[in-house]
């Protein structure tokens, strides 16, 4: 039992060692150049988002709280169209998050997954894995809304 | 301006959305649910509409605006119809995102292969 | 066959094969980006689409292993009807490329799962049942695909999530060997059969970290039992350590007194050129068995070099056992392969 303990004992420090000389070789990310990368993807997306939101608020005569359906709409189809034709996930690998976080990024998770599971037939294929990578945001979306939604009524109820 | 803006707020959004990838160490999936959690946290104290009028397309565009949409469905509901108003106006706003990106999810399966 | 199965077995983890056990021949198929690596011209099918002609990768990855079987029964000038046993592995859930692959071929089948480590274990294993007159030829084979990996391990292929830079790229590849006895090839001389090391290793986009520790103990454990040292080698490489792992087992075998650098490669770094965007380099099982299947053997056959010492490396995590918070448990054999006369 003793010895049992001991060899656990020095296993660990032996794991603790180990992960210290290979952090030596370990690449490091560049945090500095994949934020700037992300920052100017990122943020073009979002003046891009401004731009399409200004077209159908000047030319569609939509208005400023109506436009943004639309402008959601338009950047999706955008995403979607570059998903299918391989160009996304080379601009994910160079940008990161500024790919990943606008709203284009939860369209590339829900069409990368409906086109690589295609083989597996429409049903259980496209339709069972379609959100298998965006159905986390859906989910704790949801669940915080619901949450902060009943305190906040509740809360109104009561004052 | 209200493009300089947009670009400046999106892309800082974009740039803590990395910080959590590359110094947090968390997966792509644990990213976006942490934004829009934080998107409904912000619009429960009353801070996303004040973004939303600062800088416009760069706080709808990020997924945060995803949280704010859903917590927004729900409380205007909630407000018309009292607790159910919660579970019946939660897709409300969301709606058009969720249902343009389904459908074109779809229908770019019938198009497209995988290229790898 | 006049020596007696007391000289087989050297240790627990190695074995001898005494009965002269030759490679008869190798034959590799590998997709595009492999190709136009700095040893495209020497494998013997290159297919210019990731795809292979195939609807889908599970079936591209299919048509490789075949190709590669088919060519090595081929360039060995023999049937499928010849081959007593066909030892095979892939990375897929349930080895499902090499089943269907084995019914083509209707051999008897001995399906492996190794991780990448697969190329040197179906290797260890057909050179022991040819040495021990259980087979008199016997098939080697094993098989990885980009594409069919990624979706399996990770992400949808078309997904934009971001590597970091000790992430490594599964190689698009099958490579097979036809071993038995006689004539002039390379000969299998020794086998090393790894022992499972987990060092705590958790990030799955770093196997070469998880792994280096693995293919130490293995080394170690052949150089042991076999008396011989590095420098008795004229080349030892490891499966798919890349850029990371590389370094980690030099550190890690200068540590136990053993000096590599003279005589250290390994396959992920050589079936890549560094402009390639392969992140720290290659990986599956495929890695390893193409360069053993096409250049290594290449050399040994024509006596430039003439021992070679190829340590398979693998690891053996599943995408539910990293979701569950387990460290990466990884595995390394090392198959001896020398020229010399008939």
């Amino acid at each position: 039992m003793a010895t049992k303990a001991k060899s656990n004992g020095s296993n660990q420090m032996t794991k603790q060692l180990y992960k210290q000389q290979a952090a030596k070789y370990q690449p490091k990310r560049n945090v500095l150049l994949n934020s700037i990368r992300a920052f100017w993807v990122g943020g073009s997306i979002c003046l891009l988002g401004q731009a399409i939101q200004n077209i159908y608020i000047n030319f569609f005569g939509f208005t400023e709280k109506t436009a943004s359906n639309p402008t959601v709409a338009t950047l999706i189809f955008l995403s979607v169209l570059l998903t299918g034709l391989g160009v996304y996930d080379n601009i994910g690998q160079y940008a990161g998050a500024g790919s990943a976080v606008p709203v284009t990024g939860f369209a590339n998770s829900i069409a990368s997954a409906a086109i690589e599971h295609r083989s597996e037939g429409f049903v259980l294929g496209v339709g069972g894995n379609m959100f298998k990578l965006a159905g986390s945001v859906i989910v704790f979306g949801v669940v915080a809304a619901f949450i902060a939604g009943i305190i906040k009524t509740v809360w109104k109820m009561i004052v | 301006m209200e493009y300089v803006i947009a670009f400046v707020v999106g892309g800082l959004i974009c740039v803590i959305g990395q910080l959590l990838l590359d110094v947090g160490k968390l997966t792509p999936a644990h990213v976006m649910s942490t934004l829009v959690v934080a998107g409904v946290a912000l619009d429960f104290i009353g801070v996303y509409d004040k973004l939303i009028d600062f800088a416009g397309a760069g706080v709808t565009v990020p997924i945060t605006s995803f949280g704010h949409s859903l917590y927004h469905g729900a409380i205007s509901e909630a407000e018309q119809h009292g607790l159910i108003g919660i579970v019946t106006g939660i897709f409300e706003v969301t709606s058009a995102g969720i249902s343009a990106a389904i459908a074109f999810g779809f229908l770019a399966s019938l198009v497209f292969k995988p290229k790898g | 066959m006049n020596n007696r199965p007391s000289d087989f077995r050297v240790s627990r983890q190695t074995w001898h094969f005494p009965n002269d056990v030759r490679i008869l021949s190798t034959a590799t198929a590998v997709g595009p980006k492999e190709g136009e690596g700095p040893l495209g011209a020497l494998f013997d099918k290159v297919y210019d689409d990731m795809y292979a002609g195939q609807d889908s990768w599970e079936n591209a990855e299919r048509q490789l292993l075949e190709d590669a079987v088919n060519l090595a029964l081929k360039k060995a000038n023999v049937t499928g009807q010849e081959i007593d046993v066909f030892f095979a592995g892939d990375l897929l859930n349930q080895n499902i490329t090499t089943n269907f692959t084995a019914e083509k071929v209707s051999i008897p089948l001995m399906g492996m799962y190794g991780a990448c480590s697969t190329s040197m274990l179906t290797l260890a294993n057909a050179a022991a049942q040819v040495n021990s007159g259980y087979a008199n030829k016997a098939l080697a084979a094993c098989s990885s695909h980009n594409a069919t990996a990624e979706r399996q391990y990770r992400y949808p292929t078309e997904y934009g999530g971001q590597k970091p830079p000790s992430a490594q790229w599964t190689v698009t590849g099958a490579g097979a060997a036809v071993v038995g006895t006689g004539g002039s090839g390379p000969r299998i001389t020794y086998a090393t059969i790894g022992k499972v090391v987990d060092m705590g290793i958790k990030d799955p986009f770093d196997m070469g970290s998880a792994m280096a520790p693995a293919a130490a103990s293995t080394l170690q454990a052949h150089f042991s039992d076999t008396g011989r040292s590095p420098n008795d080698y004229d080349l030892i490489v490891t499966g798919d350590l890349a850029a990371v792992g590389f370094p980690i087992l030099k550190d890690l075998m200068k540590t136990d007194g053993y000096d590599m650098d003279r005589v250290y490669n390994d396959c992920g770094l050589m079936v890549y050129s560094a402009d390639q965007d392969v992140f720290a380099g290659g990986s599956g099982c495929a890695s390893s068995a193409v360069v053993t299947y096409s250049y290594l053997v290449d050399q040994v056959k024509r006596g430039q070099l003439k021992k070679v010492l190829v340590c398979a490396t693998g690891a053996l995590l599943s995408p539910v056992s990293y979701q569950q918070g387990n460290s990466i448990p990884c595995i390394a054999h090392a198959v001896a392969i020398e020229g010399g006369g008939s």
